[in-house]
């Protein structure tokens, strides 16, 4: 009994004394608490911004990059680069004496060079030697990117050119080169891995050229990065980057407050005002590069008909879904892209609401008593904070107008699959992020004929509206893409597949002692400049 | 005792078997595939789908599949998984320890509380003490884990600051796991404070996770009591004036506890699948969580192998308990 006593006693000590920080390190550490952990440490294989921001944003560079905060595309690892006046060719000029990093388990002998360029590139091609060097290698963006099929050859003209060609001109090029599969690689490590039979470390223990570089991964627990001291654009101002993996929101939100992160991401709408109200943390929004929409099996009758579309996009409160669902952290969304994207059409109208208009042009359509299926996105995305509260909404609103809504719902992977298939029932709430900063990034991907079957879940399929978007990817001058962009958006309005129903703001949180970090239009988080004030 | 342990090791083999079988088929009846799951919104077209299912064997006649999986098995090779490429042998091995050492403090912390709160109740029944523990028991049992977990994460690390948030240890601390079990290793291994940081990290999660088979020991222990001490052999030590803690601590307390020796035993498996929940809210590494996300993204390789796993685990934990029971009770061993 006594000891059992020694013990609660000890318990009770532990509880009083043991929340206290020990330790009292004098390095600079920046913990990010992170939302999941990474699938691996190559980001050509992985699609999921955990693994994107642990490595592309972290430990790589590309030949170009997204100026931090904006999807404008500014010299990186190339210093200056050239098209061809048909489009099909790029020349880069690399960035002499890049030095990738020195780690404890990698020491370059030599600065990046053209060779690193090409393999990075020629080892994600299908049937190239490296391309499965690890069991179940894909490269998914690489595919979706379409470059297998758009890339002819990269060639090393000497060791700092690099020529792309192309096989058709293609305006998104460059936003393609600054993602995160476009990761400069180190192709001596690469094959010193080989040399070694150990060529899944490649993917375990990365070594790039940029801010930081790593240093151990607890699996599903924490990564470290140290700060990079040959970094080509200054070595960073923190010492130590730590991503302490907490994938619970809640958590998230008690970690920082805790003061056991310094910066924090995507946090339940519902919490956002109580982090706003503690002193010692900033709460940073900005527009997400975001929509979600409501998109109509377009060749399901009564969707068929642009009228019917559009009579219930009318009936649609969608300040109403921003209040309920985002909390207020959204703005409706008028077009398919968000506003902050260049081409964005300001000019259009959004769908006025009203439910007697919208009941009028239903009767007018030879619509009566329609009963239909919505579908409710099972997960909360950056996007879509609450699929079945929205579709809750949605079914109120369109009950005001006669129309009876079932809602259903899947798994999120089953949710997708059917959603895809262009037999399936109902409409479908879902939404996308930008990858890139490109109006093709959206347009193609979600809206485009040869999208159907993939993410353009309405299964419209437009001639007019691809022609114009298939145009504006073969067109290098940005005034003339815009001009096609806002004549595709003015068709998609017209025609209404998707009732667009908002975009989000992204929030990011830090505490206040954190400067210097600036909030990616991508989803994906950068600490290159971050710094820590005592 | 040889024939009674061939045969306990004897039907390991169709257990063995059968658990592989469910183990391969329970998640490919989950709808969707793992395929589908690597793209994400963007979809991919049916021509690349088809091609990746085809890389990956998954359209190969099931038989084959399953016999393919028993084949590697056997070889010691548990697969790699489709979203992380990683060895699932490794990952199970380096997460295992995690799940582990939060099972065995969080079943501690319920013997340690649970065994004498039952026993007092018994001893006192119908007293306030009895009805009150009883009560709480009764509340800890049905304590959605979740809530709970939130719930204290607020009050202890969030208001009081007594405790951390999540995780096994301080982010400061940084050194080699040696055992995989963090209060060993901090100990043998960590930098000063290392050890208090991983104890103060194991407090809540142990709470959280001890709190379901803390009420049922608790209430096992109680109802073995009573039953025990209106037994002929209590009264008659009673009468011979043993004094009453003697007839309660070895008497009583040694026959009562066969039936809570096996409720703790049965509460460790269940354990495991409590973790999940636990490890979740406290971003606890083991492989509850490892688990549900491989599920989530239908990753077979993951979610087969590593049922096997701990289907392993468990069978051999089985076993020794079962020869552990004909060591301790001859009758067994001779039935």
């Amino acid at each position: 009994m006594k000891t059992y006593k020694k013990f609660l006693a000890a318990t009770a000590l532990a509880m009083l004394t043991g929340g206290l920080m020990a330790g009292g390190a004098s390095a600079k550490n920046l913990v990010f608490c992170s939302e999941a952990a990474p699938g691996g440490f190559d980001p050509a294989l992985y699609t999921g911004g955990e693994t994107l921001d642990a490595t592309g944003q972290a430990v790589f560079n590309k030949l170009v990059e997204f100026k931090l905060g904006t999807s404008e595309v500014e010299p990186s690892l190339a210093a200056s680069w050239t098209i061809s006046d048909d489009g099909l060719e790029y020349t880069f000029k690399l960035r002499p004496g890049v030095k990738f990093q020195t780690t404890s388990f990698f020491t370059p002998t030599r600065d990046m060079n053209a060779d690193d360029v090409v393999f990075s590139f020629e080892r994600q091609k299908e049937g190239s030697k490296w391309a499965k060097y690890v069991d179940g290698a894909t490269y998914e963006y690489f595919e979706s990117m379409d470059f297998p099929k758009l890339i002819k050859e990269v060639k090393k003209v000497d060791d700092l050119t690099v020529k792309i060609s192309l096989n058709k001109p293609s305006a998104p090029m460059l936003a393609g080169l600054a993602m995160d599969f476009s990761s400069i690689v180190s192709k001596e490590y690469a094959d010193k891995l080989q040399a070694d039979g150990t060529p899944q470390k490649f993917n375990e223990q990365p070594v790039g050229t940029g801010p930081f570089q790593f240093v151990d991964y607890q699996l599903n627990t924490a990564i470290r990065y140290e700060a990079n001291p040959g970094y080509f654009k200054g070595k960073v101002k923190v010492d130590n980057l730590i991503f302490a993996v907490t994938t619970d929101a809640a958590v998230r939100v008690q970690k920082i407050k805790a003061g056991e992160c310094n910066i924090t991401i995507y946090p339940d709408p519902a919490d956002v005002a109580g982090l706003k109200a503690d002193a010692n943390l900033k709460v940073i929004q900005k527009p997400g590069l975001n929509i979600a929409y409501l998109g109509y099996n377009t060749t399901q009758a009564p969707f068929d008909k642009p009228e019917v579309r559009k009579a219930l996009n009318m009936a649609i409160d969608k300040k109403a879904i921003v209040d309920a669902v985002y909390l207020g952290q959204g703005t409706p969304a008028v077009n398919p892209i968000p506003p902050t994207m260049w081409s964005y059409d300001k000019a259009i109208k959004d769908d006025e609401y009203n439910p007697e208009a919208a009941k009028k042009a239903l009767e007018k359509a030879g619509v009566k008593n329609l009963s239909m299926k919505i579908w409710a996105m099972p997960v909360a995305r950056p996007y879509m904070p609450n699929g079945r509260r929205t579709a809750e909404l949605l079914q109120s609103d369109f009950a005001k107008v006669g129309v009876k809504v079932e809602i259903v719902s899947y798994d999120w992977q089953e949710y997708l699959k059917r959603a895809s298939d262009p037999k399936h029932d109902g409409a479908v709430i879902l939404g996308w992020t930008g990858d890139n900063g490109d109006p093709d990034n959206f347009l193609a991907v979600l809206l485009s004929c040869q999208a159907v079957g993939q993410a353009n879940r309405t299964a419209w399929c437009n001639k007019e509206f691809t022609a114009l978007i298939d145009k504006a990817a073969v067109t290098a001058d940005q005034a003339e893409r815009t001009k096609l962009y806002e004549q595709a958006q003015v068709i998609f309005k017209r025609e209404a597949p998707w009732a667009t129903l908002a975009h989000s703001l992204v929030t990011d949180v830090t505490t206040k002692n954190v400067t210097g970090y600036v909030q990616s239009a991508f989803g994906v988080h950068n600490f290159a400049d971050v710094d820590i004030t005592e | 005792m040889f024939r009674y342990i061939a045969s306990r090791v004897l039907l390991l083999i169709p257990t063995f078997i059968g658990i592989s079988f469910v183990a391969f088929i329970f998640i490919r009846l989950l709808p969707g595939d793992p395929i589908i799951a690597l793209a994400g919104e963007r979809g991919m077209t049916p021509e690349r789908h088809q091609m990746l299912m085809e890389q990956f064997g998954f359209n190969r006649p099931i038989w084959e599949q399953y016999f393919s999986f028993l084949w590697n098995i056997f070889h010691g090779d548990f697969g790699t998984s489709i979203a992380s490429k990683r060895a699932v042998l490794a990952d199970f091995l380096s997460l295992f320890p995690a799940t582990l050492e939060l099972s065995i403090c969080a079943m501690l912390f319920a013997v340690i509380i649970g065994i004498p709160a039952g026993i007092f109740a018994a001893v006192k029944r119908g007293s306030i003490f009895d009805q009150l523990s009883m009560g709480i028991a009764l509340v800890g049992y049905s304590m959605p884990i979740f809530w709970w977990g939130i719930l204290l994460i607020i009050l202890f690390a969030g208001i009081l600051h007594w405790t951390p948030v999540s995780g096994r240890m301080d982010l400061v601390y940084f050194f080699k796991p040696t055992t995989g079990f963090m209060l060993i290793d901090s100990l043998i291994s960590g930098p000063k404070g290392a050890f208090k940081s991983a104890f103060s990290h194991l407090i809540l999660p142990t709470i959280v996770l001890g709190t379901i088979p803390l009420a049922v020991i608790a209430r096992q222990t109680r109802s073995a009591m009573l039953e025990v001490l209106g037994e002929d052999y209590v009264r008659t030590a009673r009468a011979k004036g043993l004094a009453p803690k003697r007839v309660i601590g070895i008497h009583a307390l040694r026959n009562a506890m066969i039936p809570v020796i096996t409720t703790i035993g049965l509460q460790m498996g269940l354990l495991m699948a409590g973790a999940i929940l636990t490890e979740t809210i406290f971003s606890w590494p083991g492989i509850g969580k490892w688990m549900i996300d491989a599920i989530a993204k239908r990753d077979y390789v993951v979610v087969q192998g590593g049922l096997m796993l701990v289907a392993l685990i468990v069978m051999t934990v089985n076993l020794i308990v079962d020869l552990l029971y004909a060591v301790v009770n001859p009758r067994i061993r001779v039935k």
